[in-house]
Formats: C-alpha cells, sequence, structure tokens
C-alpha cells in the first residue's frame, strides 16, 4: 500500500432562502434584469453601512441545528480583503475566527443500506459576491459586472476531511441538499446556484499516515460534477504519484466541458485575506429565544420521518416517501392525520387531492387555502358517516378554489345534508327496488351487502344523504335492529 | 435687519421665527459672506446656492402658512466634503471621486436639513480625513482665518476656516484621532466628538470605522449642543449606533454645583507649548471659582495612544479605501491588464498621505505581523478605555490641552509625517476609548493665535461637556472677538 486513499473534504456554499440579501433589503431573489436588485450597501458606495438580517441568522441557525452543530452565542463578522472586480467594497464579509456554528454531523445512506456520519468542521455567514460576465476571448466590450447577486446570503458548510471516496462525496452532498432543502433553509435549485461546493483532495498512505499536498477543486455546481471531478482529481494524482512526480498545491478548476481539471493559480504564491474584525457590524449574539424556536420547530431528518411514518402511523412505505417528499407536505399530512385519527385516510388524501391542489398553483403551499385542521375535520366527518366521500372531495375543492369555511361550501353544494324525513325515506325505498339483490342477501344474513345499498341511497342522493341515517333506516326496512 | 455674519444658529432661528428675518435673507447674507472670504481661505470645495436657497424658499412658505418652524430653520451651513450629499459631488478631497455624485444623503446631511438647516457649501479636508493641518487636500490647503499663513488644523480643516471667518454660524465634520477637536482649537470655536454611536455614521465616507463619528464645530457652545442635538439619535441603517433617543434640543444649564473635574496634569508638561499649558491651567481655576471640585487625574496608558492609533486606523483604512479601485465608479485609469489597471487608478487618484496609511494598515494586518501589531494595538486600546473607566470612577469630566501648541505655519515640519502624528497626541485617548469630548476655547496666545482646551467626558454624558463649556464660555467672556 502506497499514497492511494483519498481523502476529501468539502466547502458548501448554501443560499439561504430569504427575501432580502445579507446586509439590505435588496431582495435575494434570482432572475431579475441585471444590476436591478441593487442599492448603495451591497454596490459597496462611499459611507454604505451593513444591516444584519435577522432572517438570514435564523436559517443559518436553523442549518446549525438540523447538522448537530454546537452554534456559538456570541460569533463574529470578519473582513476578507481581496480584490475582484465583482466585490464590491474590495473585500467579503464573512465569519472567519469565531464562525456561527461548530462541529456536527451528517448521517448519509449508504447504497447497501444503513447510513454513515459524515463529521462537519463548522458552518458560517457570509455575503456572496456578484457575478463577471466575461466577453469572449479576443471580442470587443471587455466584462461586465452584474451585483444582483451581491450580498445575497449564504452558509458555507465545512466538512471534516472525511470523505473516502468521489462517490461517498457526491452522497455527501445529495443528502446535505435534502436535509437542507426539508428544513426550508435553501431553495435547494442547483441550476440557480443554491448549493455550490469546493472540494479539497490529497492521497494518504494509511500504513504511514503520510499524505500528498492538498489540491483545492473549485466550480462543482451538481452532484454529477462533484463525482466526476473528484474521480479525475483523484486519479490524477494517483498517476503523478505512480509515476514518480510531486502533487503541487493548488487550485483547479473542474470543466465540465472535457470532465478535467485544471489549474486555477498555484498556492505557493500564499493568498493573505488580512482577515480582522468588521468594525462596521456588532457582535452576533445568537439568543436563547431564538435557538428555542429553532429547536422547537426542528424538522426531522426526511429519512427519519419516512421511517416514523411507516412504523408509527402504519403508511406503506410508498405514501410514506410521497408524503416526505418536502417539508410542506410532511407538515400538512401530520396535521391532518392529528386531526382525523386517520392516517391512511389523510394520506390518501394528501397524496390525491391535496397534491393536485398545490400544484395547480405551481407548488406554492402558501395559496392552499384549506387549512390542515379544516381538512382532518371532514375526514372525521366522513370517518363518522356523516358526510360521503364524493360530497367531501367536492367540499374540500370549493374550500380550496373559494376559501368558504366548511359548512358554507356543503350549503352551497346543494344545501343541508339529508339525514332524515321523506326525502331520506324516499331515497331508501329507491334503493331497495333498485338493488333487489342486494335487499335479499341482507335479509339472509349477509350484513356486507348493505354496503351496496347506502352507496345507492348516497348516489341517488347526489351524495347529499348521511351515510350514517341511511344506513340506519335501510337496517330498519331490512327488519334488521337500527344499531348494529 | 440686525443678523451680522457673526449672529449665532441660535439668534438666526429666534429671527426668523419672530419674522425678523426671512431664511432667503439669511442664505444670501452667508452667501456674500463666502463669495468674500472663500476665495482666500479654501475653505469650500463646493458652493451648494442653488440646494440651500431651495430649502430657504420651502421654509419661507412654511413660516407664511403660519407653520411650526424646525429648530435650525434659516441656519446656514456647511458639511465637510466626506459626508454624503445627493446629487452635489462628494470627493473626499480626493482626486480618486473628484467627479463623483452619491445618490443618496448621509443621516447626518438629512437630519440636519430635516431640522431645517441650509446646507451651503462642502468644506474642504484633508484627504480622507487623514491629516492635521488641512494641508493633505488634492484641492489645495485651507488657510486658517486668524493669520492665513497658518493651518487651520484638520482634517476638518475648511469647516473649522468656514465658521470661524463667519461664512456660517456651525458646519458639521468628521473625527477619528481628532480632526473636530484639532482644528476647533486651533480656529478658536467649540467642537464635539460625541460618544461613539451617538450620530450615525451611514453616509459618512469611512476612514476608521471604529473610530468615525460626525461631530459640529461652532463659534458658541449653544450653537455645537444644537448641531448635535439635532444629528444625534439611533439610526436602523448605522449597526454601531446607539438606540438611547436623540439628545432633547435645551442646553444644559451652565452651573458647576457638585461637579467633579480631573485636571490631566500629565498633559502640561514639558511638551506642550507654556501659553497653552497657562491658559489650559487658568480654565481648571475658573471651573474653580465656580463651584467645581478640580483634582488632578492620570491615564497612565495614554501615552500609548498615538502608536496604538496608528496601527488600528490605518488598518481599517487600508480595508474600507479598498473599494475605490476605479471598476465602478471614481477615477479610472484604463488598462489592458485589471491588476495594472487597479494600481495605476489607486495610485493616480490618492495622495501621498493616503497611500503611507493604506500600505502601512496593509502590513500591519498581515500574515504574519498582525499579532505583533493590530492584535497588540487592539489590547493596548482596551488598556486605555480602562483608564478613563478608573478615572471617571473619581470624577465627571476630564480636563487637558487640546493640542501641544497652538496653529504652526504651513508646510511646518516639511510635511514629516510621524512629528504631525503627534500633534493628536490628547485628542486620540478618548477616541479611542469611544468617549465624547469637546475642544473649548480657552484663550489667546500673545501673537493672537486661539487656544483649545479639551473636555471628556463619560459615555453619553455630551450633556455634562456642555454645562463645563456654557460656563467657560461666559467666564472666560472669549465671545465677540472675532479674525480680523
Amino acid at each position: 500500500m502506497a499514497l492511494d486513499v483519498p481523502v476529501i473534504g468539502l466547502e458548501v456554499h448554501v443560499q439561504l432562502r430569504t427575501r432580502t440579501k445579507l446586509f439590505c433589503g435588496c431582495g435575494a431573489g434570482f432572475g431579475a434584469p441585471p444590476n436591478h436588485l441593487t442599492c448603495p450597501v451591497c454596490l459597496g458606495l462611499p459611507g454604505a453601512l451593513p444591516v444584519l438580517n435577522a432572517e438570514a441568522v435564523r436559517l443559518a441557525v436553523r442549518a446549525a441545528l438540523a447538522l448537530h452543530m454546537a452554534v456559538t452565542p456570541h460569533s463574529r463578522f470578519a473582513r476578507k480583503n481581496y480584490f475582484y472586480p465583482d466585490l464590491p467594497k474590495g473585500y467579503q464579509i464573512t465569519q472567519h475566527d469565531r464562525p456561527l456554528a461548530t462541529g456536527g454531523w451528517l448521517e448519509v445512506p449508504l447504497p447497501g443500506g444503513g447510513a454513515a456520519r459524515v463529521a462537519l468542521a463548522q458552518l458560517h455567514l457570509e455575503e456572496d459576491s456578484g457575478k463577471s460576465l466575461h466577453a469572449a476571448a479576443g471580442g470587443a466590450g471587455g466584462s461586465r459586472l452584474d451585483f444582483n447577486r451581491a450580498g445575497a446570503p449564504l452558509a458555507e458548510i465545512v466538512t471534516e476531511p472525511c470523505l473516502g471516496s468521489p462517490e461517498e462525496a457526491a452522497d455527501f452532498l445529495r443528502a446535505l441538499h435534502a436535509r437542507l432543502t426539508f428544513a426550508g433553509v435553501t431553495t435547494g435549485r442547483m441550476e440557480e446556484g443554491a448549493l455550490r461546493c469546493d472540494a479539497n483532495v490529497s492521497l494518504r498512505d494509511p500504513a504511514t499516515g503520510d499524505g500528498t499536498e492538498r489540491v483545492e477543486v473549485k466550480n462543482l455546481n451538481s452532484f454529477r460534477f462533484v463525482e466526476r471531478a473528484l474521480a479525475h482529481e483523484v486519479s490524477r494524482q494517483r498517476e503523478a504519484v505512480a509515476s514518480g512526480a510531486v502533487v503541487a498545491r493548488e487550485t483547479r478548476l473542474f470543466d465540465p466541458g472535457s470532465g478535467a481539471t485544471a489549474v486555477l493559480r498555484e498556492k505557493e504564491t500564499f493568498e493573505d485575506y488580512r482577515y480582522f474584525p468588521d468594525p462596521d457590524l456588532p457582535p452576533l449574539v445568537v439568543g436563547e429565544a431564538l435557538l428555542a424556536q429553532e429547536r422547537h420547530r426542528r424538522d426531522e431528518a426526511p429519512e427519519a420521518l419516512r421511517t416514523r411514518f411507516r412504523t408509527e402511523m402504519g403508511l406503506p412505505d410508498y405514501d410514506a416517501g410521497v408524503l416526505t417528499q418536502d417539508r410542506e407536505t410532511a407538515a400538512y399530512f401530520e396535521a391532518v392525520a392529528r386531526r382525523c385519527a386517520d392516517p391512511k385516510a389523510a394520506s390518501n388524501w394528501v397524496m390525491t387531492e391535496v397534491l393536485r391542489q398545490v400544484k395547480a398553483h405551481g407548488g406554492d403551499w402558501t395559496r392552499l387555502r384549506v387549512h390542515p385542521e379544516e381538512l382532518g375535520a371532514l375526514l372525521a366527518q366522513v370517518a363518522e358517516g356523516r358526510l360521503s366521500t364524493a360530497l367531501a372531495k367536492a367540499v374540500f375543492a370549493r374550500m380550496a378554489e373559494s376559501g368558504e369555511e366548511a359548512g358554507t361550501a356543503v350549503r352551497a353544494l346543494g344545501g343541508p345534508v339529508v339525514r332524515d324525513g321523506e326525502t331520506l325515506s324516499a331515497l331508501v325505498d329507491e334503493a331497495l327496488r333498485a338493488q333487489p339483490r342486494a335487499a335479499e342477501d341482507v335479509r339472509a344474513g349477509h350484513g356486507r351487502a348493505l354496503g351496496v345499498l347506502v352507496g345507492e341511497v348516497l348516489r341517488r342522493s347526489g351524495g347529499r344523504a348521511e351515510p350514517r341515517a341511511a344506513r340506519r333506516l335501510l337496517r330498519v326496512r331490512l327488519g334488521l335492529d337500527a344499531e348494529e | 435687519m440686525s443678523l451680522t455674519i457673526w449672529s449665532s444658529a441660535a439668534e438666526i432661528r429666534d429671527a426668523v421665527a419672530g419674522g425678523e428675518v426671512s431664511c432667503a435673507e439669511v442664505a444670501r447674507l452667508s452667501l456674500d459672506r463666502v463669495s468674500a472670504r472663500n476665495p482666500p481661505l479654501n475653505a469650500l470645495l463646493r458652493v451648494t446656492e442653488a440646494r440651500a436657497l431651495a430649502r430657504a424658499a420651502e421654509l419661507d412658505a412654511l413660516c407664511a402658512r403660519g407653520g411650526a418652524l424646525p429648530p435650525l430653520a434659516g441656519v446656514p451651513l456647511v458639511v465637510k466634503d466626506n459626508l454624503c450629499t445627493r446629487g452635489e459631488r462628494t470627493t473626499c478631497a480626493s482626486r480618486i471621486l473628484e467627479d463623483y455624485e452619491p445618490p443618496y444623503d448621509a443621516t447626518a446631511v438629512s437630519r440636519l436639513e430635516g431640522a431645517g438647516a441650509l446646507l451651503l457649501g462642502k468644506a474642504n479636508l484633508d484627504e480622507f480625513g487623514m491629516g492635521s493641518t488641512g494641508e493633505n487636500s488634492a484641492f489645495g490647503p485651507t488657510l486658517n482665518p486668524w493669520d492665513p499663513a497658518r493651518v487651520p488644523g484638520g482634517s476638518s480643516s475648511g469647516a473649522a476656516a468656514a465658521v470661524a471667518s463667519g461664512m456660517v454660524p456651525c458646519a458639521l465634520g468628521s473625527d477619528t484621532g481628532g480632526s473636530v477637536r484639532q482644528p476647533a482649537a486651533f480656529c478658536g470655536l467649540y467642537g464635539l466628538r460625541p460618544t461613539y454611536g451617538r450620530v450615525s455614521r451611514y453616509g459618512l465616507v469611512a476612514f476608521a470605522s471604529s473610530l468615525d463619528q460626525v461631530g459640529p464645530l461652532a463659534r458658541t457652545a449653544r450653537d455645537a449642543f444644537l448641531a448635535f442635538a439635532a444629528i444625534s439619535g439611533p439610526d436602523p441603517a448605522d449597526s454601531t449606533s446607539l438606540p438611547d433617543p436623540p439628545e432633547p434640543l435645551e442646553p444644559p444649564a451652565p452651573r458647576l454645583e457638585g461637579l467633579r473635574v480631573g485636571l490631566l496634569a500629565d498633559q502640561l508638561g514639558a511638551d506642550v507649548d507654556p501659553e497653552v499649558r497657562a491658559l489650559v491651567a487658568g480654565a481648571a481655576e475658573r471651573l474653580r471659582a465656580g463651584g467645581a471640585e478640580v483634582r488632578e487625574a492620570a491615564l497612565p496608558h495614554a501615552g500609548y495612544g498615538v502608536a496604538t492609533y496608528y496601527v488600528l486606523a490605518p488598518a481599517e483604512c487600508s480595508s474600507n479605501l479598498a473599494r475605490f479601485d476605479g471598476v465602478r465608479y471614481g477615477l479610472r485609469e484604463p488598462r489592458e491588464e485589471l491588476l495594472e489597471q487597479y494600481e495605476a487608478s489607486r495610485g493616480a487618484g490618492f495622495g501621498d498621505e493616503v497611500k503611507r496609511r493604506v500600505l502601512a494598515g496593509t502590513f500591519v494586518l498581515s500574515a504574519g505581523y498582525r499579532g505583533a501589531f493590530y492584535e497588540r494595538a487592539r489590547r493596548a486600546r482596551a488598556a486605555i478605555a480602562a483608564d478613563f473607566a478608573r478615572a471617571f470612577a473619581e470624577v465627571d469630566l476630564l480636563l487637558g490641552p487640546t493640542t501641544p501648541g497652538p496653529a504652526f505655519p504651513l508646510g511646518r515640519e516639511g510635511g514629516d509625517p510621524l512629528s504631525l502624528y503627534l500633534c493628536d497626541v490628547f485628542t486620540i485617548p478618548p477616541a479611542l476609548a469611544g468617549l465624547p469630548a469637546l475642544s473649548v476655547p480657552c484663550g489667546f496666545t500673545a501673537a493672537g493665535l486661539p487656544v483649545g482646551a479639551q473636555l471628556v467626558g463619560r459615555r453619553l454624558e455630551e450633556r455634562t461637556l456642555f454645562r463645563a463649556a456654557g460656563f467657560l464660555e461666559e467666564a472666560l467672556g472669549l465671545a465677540g472677538r472675532h479674525p480680523s
């Protein structure tokens, strides 16, 4: 055995899902025309000062808790000084010697079952840079700058150098993406750069503990790129070692076109960022109140939630999978199930009626006008036989459409529920005439045929008959006791 | 009209409110004085006549309608040209910002105009606030109205000269290590450095963020107090501004009963000009005679102040001035290569003193030197702050000279920076501790040059400074003496 075992650590930049930027009120959205989301603060104009966005802190704390990290009660911001055209102030506001959170781990599912823990080093808050749009080589017009992204909030999450293969690194990134997207920390939209990754790669000899110089690979912005770039880098380093060459300490850039990494800059010209505490910002104090709120709302990992839905609620694995696809679906389902006390019914409804409505609104849960408690109550009525499933579906659709309460929606759909009197009596008579065979079966002691008759009553009432009352009256007509 | 160019802000406001004079007439009186005195003195870099007259017209219309007038209605004033003014060039007396027009007003400026002041012009300064003579301006030195062969002090050189020469009763400067108090002393004015955080820094082009404070210069204690009160109070745009509500506009009564004053005997040693020594000791005697208890006090670590300051301020300056890179605004020297363009733009845009401090600051933050310089200076700063805390357990005010000597001739020391840095020896320690300090005129030398005494108070106790200042103003009877 020689220098052969890959040692990989990742630095992941996660765009936090805030309305505004980290230090100003500009929108943190994606896709606006160049330089439309800017102000004196994020353009770094003379005299402008940063004001920390509390929502970004909340989301970073949420991420830290989701990753089992220790949140630093007093962290602080530092300036990282370097010149680059898309860095408006000539320094980046980041955290250096006192990051927001340290330690922690993330459980990554293994392909063969089970899970591995990936150890984390730290999480810190920082602002994003703008974007340089370089003209084609030799073209006129030079480079252009877009500062829409400048000042957008990022959480940088750094792993320990503990990942043993490109596959493991990619699996970790997938698990991190799922965990943080599920917690609502980030949109998770890779195509918008919501998760961007750099990797440090070296080879180690487990026998002697010797290792090669660390190479940083930049620009790994998809799961696939991470795996391909690291595979290329590991084999490049192995070849170098095998041929007796030295692996130089340097920064390399992954080119998705060629699938190879190429030197960006050599680390021998050591970069000195001259960090010092940013005098424009007071220490960042994470209070007990915020920690308590975030601990309280802390989501289970999607995997754990899926297991719980299966074991404690008795749902099929398929249902559990669909319901844990994102945080909103899971939370909605849980609230419905809690109210109606029938997890499977709640699951059926959420997977069909509810998701259909949400999809119709472009996936925006805030536009779903039916509170899960209301749906739970509706399902409880169905379970008690006081509302037909058909009517309940129509009522739900109407509530979702109009924002009406359940009672109002029922009335609007053809008046009150039929549960006694002439109307019900006539409906029962009609049903017995229409299904003489079923009536015979019931009289002969085959109680199950009663369901056919109840269904007939409901159908003839347009769903308005109360199932429980119809059943009771049918039993009386067929000479059975009213109550079962 | 009984107003003259020597009328105070309080007198102008009362005359306007009493209908004796219009704001437009007051503005005209000031503008005429500017036309007469600015060409020789070079106090103002630009006159903002249109802006002043527009504001005057608004206030006169308000007055005609019988509306309630704001507390500084009709008071003409100028601000140092490192305070951003919307649509009016803000150059910091630097080539690199020669044509820069900010898109917003500094908070201190908008608060003054909101209080009814008329912004008459932008005052000259040592480039970016770096200097103590007014000679480090890219647009020529400012002269001292008391003796045009001498410097007015700096860096708020133009602000001090404009007030002392009767162009305006009041001006805003900024004080990092003494830049309000030292020129106030050299020009026979009241100059206040408020408690750090008492006045918003938003829109003040940063030199050293942890030290910069905006403060007023005026010919009377009351005017300095009024301007301070008008700009004080929290600002959500400045994270380092203090939450305490704005200072009430009513100045404190000039009574000394129960006041304990510590005379800084160390600051009256052989290094201090004998006339300055005598005048400061005389002020102490007046305070004693007026009922204050005067005792000796000491600041054992204050001697480290200059060295500490000239590490910390350049460190922050090197980072704060990184944004002036010729990419987005300001002077650009176009070059094919990015690095060359940075070097050429900054090389052509910054003056010698600015370059000296950027270099020194870059050095003290560099890896390998940071601990010996920057970190050590931070500890020294804490030790100096602790000295003040101990002193203020015994006394309510500290008294000493503002400067070691009176205004000196232009070109002294052949521009030797180290010797000039010693001008700040007494003004630096309170700045490092974040404490309020006021330079008060305490007499004239035999040659007719004004001398200032410095009062230092506890955090947020500016009112205590003005109690003593008001008393000394009456007791010394210096009002009414103006430059010829």
